[in-house]
């Protein structure tokens, strides 16, 4: 049993320093600025702006790709803080900060036509034929792509609603 | 020489680990969508098979066998691949980053690549020597990159083909992958030994 658990070990051991040796040679040095935007950015990695993740986010917005203010989630402050980090003038008047928001359905107007499951990024939207379809609002990322899907505009984006197992203390105002 | 190169092919194309062993079928179905791809992943598990081989001899008679530790054979290999593998991945970070990007999540796990633990396994098996078990590897690992890269060809032209409906994506994939099988096992006719 010694011996297994020290050639374990040493096996172990000896892999692990040649990986870190290897790793310091064949470092990897990624442009800074990435990193730093995707610090600012919330990390949630919720998808809101089509990119995958909050990296592919960051890479975008630093190659011009997408605008500071693609990410939703961080609305107003987040976009200005891109925009001074990577030196960009922002015209911010446009962007409302709406807070975060999910689809939700009319059950007086749903026909029960399954469309808007079918294109949900996330499977946030459940039903069946002919019965009122539901979002579940722990897997909705509030992407709006089952808004424009909805053929009696019964999707709607609505603000999260606070229910007893969700109300938390409101966040300060951003400066 | 001559049985040098009836191991190879024998390895690659007769015993092919994809298509008769049946081993390393995720990254044949998943990174044979192209041949860019398919290219980049067989040289990767090409490197790590052949030095797992080596490896895994190198423990087999230096540490599990003179201390009797036969049942830690499976955990050591691992190991030692999954290192192999995490080498593997920092080398293409480095070297090409755009490979790196097209490879994705199959790169870490070759680490989980049946082939590259059932070939070190098999080395131990059959009590190849050190020369043997490495050629063994590289023989397979071959095999492994021409079925990836036949399967991709494939792919890439069935992709502008009229396909059913029924049978688009995966379905028309796992066809073609058993027509290939039974076109492989036509080399079982070859009686070369090895």
């Amino acid at each position: 049993m010694i011996a297994a658990i020290l050639s374990l070990t040493l096996l172990g051991a000896a892999l692990g320093l040649l990986l870190g040796i290897a790793g310091r040679y064949l470092a990897v040095e990624g442009n800074p600025l990435n990193a730093e935007v995707e610090a600012l950015l919330p990390g949630t990695n919720c998808g809101q702006c089509g990119f995958p993740g909050c990296a592919g986010a960051a890479a975008a917005i630093i190659d011009n790709l997408a605008p500071a203010t693609c990410c939703p989630p961080g609305g107003k402050a987040v976009a200005a803080a891109i925009a001074e980090r990577i030196g960009l003038a922002l015209d911010l008047s446009g962007v409302a900060d709406q807070g975060p928001q999910i689809a939700t359905v009319s059950e007086e107007i749903c026909i029960g036509c399954c469309r808007c499951l079918k294109v949900c990024p996330t499977d946030a939207i459940v039903g069946a034929a002919k019965q009122i379809h539901n979002v579940l609002r722990e897997a909705c990322t509030g992407c709006a792509a089952c808004i424009e899907r909805c053929p009696t505009e019964a999707m709607s984006m609505r603000p999260v609603p606070v229910t007893l197992q969700h109300w938390v203390w409101p966040k300060p105002a951003f400066a | 020489m001559s049985e040098i190169l009836l191991l190879l092919i024998s390895t690659a194309l007769i015993n092919n680990v994809v298509l008769i062993k049946f081993l390393g079928l995720c990254p044949a179905m998943g990174v044979s969508k192209s041949m860019d791809a398919a290219l980049g992943m067989g040289l990767a598990t090409t490197f790590v098979i052949t030095l797992a081989a080596g490896a895994s001899w190198a423990l087999e008679h230096w540490l599990l066998a003179p201390f009797e530790l036969g049942f830690l054979r499976i955990l050591t290999f691992i190991l030692v691949i999954a290192a192999t593998v995490q080498f593997t991945e920092m080398v293409v970070k480095k070297s090409s980053p755009g490979l790196y990007q097209s490879l994705g999540i199959y790169l870490p796990l070759i680490t989980t690549n049946c082939a590259v633990l059932g070939v070190a396994l098999l080395n131990v098996q059959q009590g190849f020597g050190f020369v043997r078990s490495l050629l063994y590897g590289f023989g397979s690992a071959v095999g492994f990159t021409l079925v990836l890269l036949v399967f991709a060809g494939l792919r890439e032209r069935l992709a502008h083909a009229r396909v059913p409906a029924a049978f688009a994506g995966a379905p028309i994939a796992f066809i073609t992958i058993s027509l290939l099988s039974l076109a492989f096992m036509g080399f079982s006719g070859m009686n070369i030994g090895g």
